[in-house]
């Protein structure tokens, strides 16, 4: 049965996925193209792009998107359901653990340095967003002075906003409107 | 309607209760407290999710903004252990971390509610945008939209990045900083694999910062 062969399948793949986003794509690939052909190469590449794009987890995207191909809405959902519910009992488990003997010293020590690790990790991918959003590149600008001024405007609103505490959602929504009515005006 | 004013009503007593300093080791409200907690922990995440492009860093920053700035549900030190443990585990870490925050704030209910809220939207999302490809991918007013949220999510994170640094360099400890520079540089002009970066820092501080002052 193909749902339940979905299911299995992504759940087998989310399971060797450690490191998450781009680092579970080689294995997504060898499983869906290589193995069962249920995407070409090409297909596949697609939603790369597509995550690009749209928001959400690239494993849940691709997970949605072969389900969807395969076996329409129904295996889109048991795909996904498949690559989330391995970890999602897994995560119960270690948080149930975590927080009954987690206070131990050789735990405490290792997230004592795991917290600034995450800290950075942050820092890294606003960096990665502010040369996204005002020199549209993810690397080293060619130009520094060639940034893009609407979209300074909307970041420099956002944190406005944000310093007034202005709910984050109505941030996100808010930012969507704003890229939208400059583009129309060619701001 | 009435949930906004409710939620408004809810961060003011956040706020009474000393909200503004999330260092402490107890959130500022407890969930448990909050009306309607579900519902507004399905909502806010399942929106967050909706409108933020790019993975687990991306999405993060905008929950701690959500549950530590806003509601109070959890303090800073409580969501940057749970992405660590998260990005441990396999699978995606933004659902993992999200479950680790849902259990931490109201137990399986609450991870089931936080995993349902993070994984739905990009499931409706990619179903529909597999039907109509061509249609959505290159279709302007989507892009204008999409980049402005990117914006928005930008100036998000590096507010938070801002803050967490800010209370990192108040407690002036060398240690946690070092961290922090190194990790940076590494990841982000050496793209050095995250996985490796987590183990070294866990390792560097099972060693070294055991100490009661790092925590």
């Amino acid at each position: 049965m193909i749902y339940l062969e979905l299911f299995i399948e992504f759940a087998k793949v989310s399971i060797f996925c450690v490191g998450g986003g781009y680092a579970s794509m080689p294995l997504i690939e060898a499983s869906v193209v290589d193995t069962y052909h249920w995407l070409t190469l090409s297909e596949f590449i697609d939603i790369f792009t597509i995550s690009q794009m749209t928001p959400g987890p690239i494993g849940i995207n691709a997970a949605t998107f072969v389900g969807m191909k395969i076996a329409g809405f129904t295996g889109a959902i048991c795909a996904t359901l498949g690559f989330v519910t391995p970890s999602f009992i897994l995560c119960l488990i270690v948080a149930h653990f975590f927080f009954k003997y987690g206070d131990i010293g050789p735990i405490r020590g290792a997230l004592n340095g795991l917290r600034p690790a995450v800290v950075a990790l942050i820092i890294s991918a606003g960096m990665g967003f502010v040369l996204l959003a005002l020199w549209n590149t993810e690397h080293h600008p060619a130009d520094w002075l060639a940034f893009d001024k609407s979209n300074l405007l909307i970041l420099a609103l956002a944190v406005i906003a944000k310093t007034k505490k202005v709910s984050v959602i109505k941030i996100l929504f808010g930012s969507g409107v704003l890229g939208l009515a400059f583009g129309l005006m060619g701001f | 309607m009435d949930e906004k004013s409710e939620s408004t009503k809810n961060i003011e007593t956040a706020e009474v209760n000393g909200a503004n300093d999330s260092n402490g080791d107890t959130p500022k409200m407890d969930p448990k407290n909050y009306d309607h907690f579900y519902r507004a922990l399905f909502t806010s995440t399942f929106l967050i999710s909706a409108f933020t492009v790019g993975g687990g860093y991306v999405i993060i920053p905008l929950l701690r903004a959500k549950y530590v700035d806003e509601y109070g549900w959890l303090t800073d030190k409580e969501t940057l252990d749970l992405v660590a443990i998260g990005q441990s585990l396999p699978g995606v870490v933004a659902i993992n971390s999200t479950v680790l925050m849902g259990y931490r704030m109201a137990g399986i209910p609450g991870a089931l509610v936080a995993a349902f809220a993070t994984a739905l939207p990009p499931l409706i999302t990619i179903s529909l945008i597999s039907l109509a490809y061509d249609a959505v991918a290159h279709n302007p007013y989507i892009e204008l939209v999409l980049k402005g949220m990117q914006c928005g999510a930008t100036a998000l994170i590096v507010n938070v990045a801002i803050d967490l640094v800010r209370k990192q360099l108040k407690k002036k400890l060398i240690l946690p900083l070092a961290i922090i520079v190194i990790t940076f540089i590494a990841n982000f002009f050496f793209d050095v694999n995250i996985m490796a970066l987590v183990l070294i820092d866990g390792l560097v501080g099972l060693v070294l910062m055991r100490e009661k002052k790092y925590s």
